[in-house]
Formats: structure tokens, C-alpha cells, sequence
């Protein structure tokens, strides 16, 4: 327990449940609705055009998240208009957009830093590494995600169930759609701070899917994949600083444990 | 046929796509009250002149005009289900309300209005004991109920369905055509339906549009059993 206590007189540790927290909420409410309009793979693959962005501003020496932010954002929206052009062609689209960029990211590096703790870092996360404006930029974004969300929230969720019936009635599933992409974009490099390009998509993906499991409704679906996601993060990266392991990676196996409860769970009520 | 209630209106349209014609010099009205089927064979197309009833699609020529009441996209629209609906986590009545989205509307949360409004059409079409049950674990026919409660909340006076009896059984279609007609001739609202099913079609539509290839017939249901198309596709019953 004194262990426990010791670890918030770390302002690092107190940065780091700060900025997790709020983009875990973002990376779960935004999970529910890429995961059901199959665009789970989206995740996946800005992740590595983030990390091919912020290697290549490290060679250069720019500043790494304006400059991923912008590409990932052109990325997003490239993706999105890929997968509602063909279905079929979609997929294998986003894995040739998703293995160039990391081979691009990867050349880079070896051209230029080699294997840095930077590069590392983008890999696998750095969330005890942020300073001060690292934090700050990160609630902004996040707190602003969070609210456009909450705005669309109805609009979101009627698109996500039938874009051909909102089409009909007027709503602009285009803009929407967009935006959606957008946000996630915004997510996945905040995301990436924390578990790194190889692991945010699980960030997005897996609350999600446990609260699908568990729950019958959209909003309880919602709240519960929010829930789900700040009480892994938290286990996560308590874990990780009592034994000592990578904090992205502890929390994606939090994540896993809660997704495989929630599976046995509902084998146990379907018996 | 008085004029006053005219709710749509094709004047001499021709709609296809890249400037090549599906449809050419189609005229015809749907009024109040109206119940209009339209059918014919596969490819011929039906889907693309729906599209451009519910203004996704702009005609090549002519022109579609719209009763003020149903502008800005107050069309009551019954979809082809899509393969993500069947495991989508969501409760009857959040899919029924969404029908309320339309685009005049700017606001974030549903009013009470709106509420006990989409309770009264989930009662008219006696899904009301299923308002809070998942939307994926229901039957077929009850699916296609849900969704016609989000259509009548979108729009009072005209429906357009997508062959909505595709994939129900046959007790469940008969439901569904049971339920159309009495919103047809108690609540008169009008219908627009594209239809495989020839035989229901017949019994209780009043108009019939048929879709041939680049040619078309509309018509009152005894003038269609009289011409060419109805005689070779209305089969039996003439």
C-alpha cells in the first residue's frame, strides 16, 4: 500500500495517469464506432504513418507531434475514402499504406539516428517520459475530442447503424464521417505517446469489444467501453511500476485480461 | 385526380449515370394516400430511381419536385438491411428515435416531444413490449418493424421502401403488408415500395410503375394488367 502512495509523490507518474486517463476515454468512445463500422483496421494502420511522421520530423529535427498531427490527419482521410470507395480493395489498402510507412520510418532511422531510445520510444511509448508541454497539449486535444464526440453523439450513432438512412434524411454522413476520421487521427498520436505505434490500436479496439460482450445497447456499450478503458489504463500502469514492465504493453494485457473475463462471462450466461 | 396534394413529382426526368440514360421521359406523381409499387427485373433500374426520390442521385434532365412538407429530407425511408446491423448493440428504442435526425435539426438531445412520439409509432406497430431489447436479437419481420417506427419518425406522410419483405418468411410478410395497409388507407400515408413480390404488389396497390429496359409503364393497377408488361408479369390474375 506505502508503495502504492509513493508512486503519486512522482509528478511524472501523476502526468502520466493525467494524460492516460483522458486518452483512454478518447481511444474507447471512439473504439465503439470504428469497431462496429469495421474500420478497425484504420487504427491500425495510421499508427505506423504516425510513427513513419514523427521518425522522419526527428531526423529532421523538427518538432515531432506538430508535424505527425497534420499527416496523420491527410492519412485518416485518405483511408477514409478508400474504404467507402471498395469494400473489397479496402483492407489490403490500408496494410500497403501501413507497411510503407513503417519501412519508411524504418530506412529513416537507419540512415540518420540509428536505434535511438527516441525511436524506441515511438514504438513502444514514452508516457513517463512527457514534460510539461507535452501534457498540456495532450488534455487540450483530448478534452477537445471528447466534446466533439459528446456533440454527434446522436448523429454519430445513427450514421454508424445505417449511413444509407441517414443519407436519405439529410444528415451529412460525409462530414460526419470525416470528422470521425479526424478524431481518431487526433487519438491515435496522442495514443502513440503513450503505448507506442506497434500497440494503440489495441487502445481503440479492445474496450470496445469487451463492452459489445457485455452490454445490449449503444449508450451502455459507450459508457461501459469509457469505463473499461480508464480502469485497464490504471491497473496498467500500476502494474507497471510495481513490477517494472513497459507501461503500454502492461495495459494492452490489461485490456486482454478484461476482454477474456468478458468473453467467459457471457459463455457462462448463454449456458 | 386533384392537384392540391401532390407530395412528389417527376416531370420528364431522365436519371442514369455518366450521361448514360437508365430512365427516359418519366413522368408520373405520387398524391396523398397514394400506394405505388414499382417492379421489374433486376438491373433495371429500380434502385437507381429510388435514389433519386430521396435526392442522392441528380436527374440527368428533367425535374423531381418535392411537397414543401417533405423537403429538406423529411422522407420516411425503409433501407435493405446491411450486413453490420445484424450484430449492432443497440436497444429498439434508440434505433427508432434516430429516425428524428433529420438535417433542419440542429440540436443534440432528443425532445420529450419526440420521445413519446416515436413510443406512439413503435404502438402502432405493436413493438411497443420490445422498446428495450437489443435490436440484434430480434426476428426478421420485428427488425423491419423497428426500422418502419424510425421511418415514421422521420416523416409522416410518405414512406419509400426498399423491398422490405426481402429475407422475412412468409407469415412475417404477410404481417408486414398488413401493417403497410393500414397505414396506408387509416393513417393515409402514402407509399412508395420496389417490390420483387408481383402478387401483393397487385392486391394493394392503387399505381403501378414498371421498369423495363430503358422503356417503363405506369398506371393504375387495371391498366397495368391490361398492358403488355402486366400481361407477361402480373401473370394469373388478369
Amino acid at each position: 500500500m506505502s508503495l502504492l502512495l509513493e508512486m503519486f509523490t512522482y509528478p511524472f507518474i501523476l502526468r502520466a495517469f493525467i494524460v492516460g486517463i483522458l486518452v483512454s476515454l478518447c481511444a474507447a468512445v471512439l473504439g465503439v464506432p470504428l469497431v462496429l463500422k469495421r474500420y478497425s483496421m484504420i487504427g491500425d494502420g495510421l499508427s505506423h504513418v504516425s510513427f513513419g511522421a514523427l521518425v522522419i520530423a526527428m531526423a529532421c529535427g523538427w518538432a515531432p507531434l506538430p508535424v505527425s498531427i497534420p499527416v496523420v490527419i491527410v492519412a485518416a482521410l485518405f483511408l477514409l475514402r478508400l474504404t467507402e470507395r471498395s469494400r473489397i480493395g479496402a483492407d489490403a489498402a490500408i496494410a500497403v499504406v501501413s507497411a510503407s510507412a513503417l519501412a519508411i520510418g524504418v530506412v529513416v532511422t537507419s540512415l540518420t539516428t540509428g536505434m535511438t531510445t527516441d525511436v524506441d520510444s515511438y514504438m513502444f511509448g514514452s508516457i513517463l517520459a512527457m514534460d510539461r508541454s507535452d501534457v498540456i497539449l495532450s488534455v487540450v486535444l483530448s478534452v477537445s475530442v471528447l466534446t466533439l464526440f459528446l456533440l454527434c453523439y446522436h448523429k454519430l450513432f445513427a450514421i454508424t447503424f445505417d449511413e444509407n438512412f441517414s443519407r436519405a434524411t439529410g444528415v451529412k454522413v460525409s462530414w460526419y464521417n470525416t470528422l470521425l476520421a479526424v478524431l481518431t487521427a487526433l487519438t491515435i498520436v496522442l495514443g502513440m505517446q503513450m503505448c507506442g505505434a506497434m500497440l494503440i490500436s489495441s487502445l481503440v479496439i479492445f474496450p470496445a469489444l469487451t463492452a459489445m460482450r457485455l452490454f445490449k445497447s449503444f449508450r451502455s456499450v459507450m459508457l461501459c467501453a469509457a469505463v473499461l478503458s480508464v480502469v485497464c489504463f490504471c491497473i496498467g500502469l500500476t502494474a507497471s511500476y510495481l513490477v517494472s514492465t513497459p507501461v503500454g504493453a502492461t495495459v494492452v494485457l490489461a485490456d486482454l485480461a478484461a476482454f477474456l473475463s468478458a468473453c467467459g462471462l457471457q459463455r457462462l450466461r448463454r449456458r | 385526380m386533384n392537384d392540391k396534394n401532390i407530395l412528389l413529382e417527376c416531370r420528364d426526368v431522365s436519371l442514369g449515370y455518366e450521361g448514360q440514360p437508365v430512365w427516359e421521359h418519366l413522368d408520373f406523381a405520387v398524391r396523398s394516400g397514394d400506394y405505388l409499387c414499382i417492379v421489374g427485373e433486376n438491373g433495371s433500374g429500380k434502385s437507381t430511381l429510388l435514389k433519386s426520390l430521396l435526392g442522392l442521385l441528380k436527374p440527368l434532365q428533367g425535374s423531381i419536385t418535392m411537397a414543401p412538407s417533405l423537403s429538406a429530407g423529411a422522407i420516411g425511408y425503409l433501407p435493405q438491411q446491411t450486413r453490420a446491423q445484424k450484430d449492432f448493440p443497440a436497444t429498439v428504442s434508440e434505433v427508432v428515435l434516430s429516425g428524428f435526425l433529420s438535417a433542419r435539426k440542429r440540436r443534440f438531445f432528443y425532445s420529450g416531444a419526440e420521445k413519446s412520439q416515436a413510443l406512439m409509432n413503435m404502438g402502432k406497430l405493436g413493438i411497443l413490449e420490445l422498446k428495450d431489447r437489443c435490436y440484434r436479437e430480434l426476428s426478421g419481420g420485428q427488425q423491419q418493424r423497428v426500422l418502419l417506427a424510425r421511418a415514421l419518425c422521420a416523416a409522416g406522410e410518405l414512406l419509400i421502401l426498399d423491398e422490405p419483405v426481402t429475407g422475412l418468411d412468409p407469415a412475417a410478410a404477410q404481417d408486414l403488408y398488413r401493417t403497410l395497409d393500414y397505414l396506408n388507407k387509416k393513417e393515409g400515408i402514402a407509399i412508395v415500395m420496389v417490390t420483387h413480390d408481383i402478387r401483393n404488389a397487385l392486391q394493394s396497390a392503387t399505381a403501378i410503375l414498371h421498369a423495363g429496359q430503358r422503356q417503363w409503364f405506369y398506371g393504375s393497377v387495371d391498366e397495368y394488367l391490361a398492358s403488355p408488361y402486366g400481361k407477361r408479369f402480373g401473370g394469373g390474375r388478369a
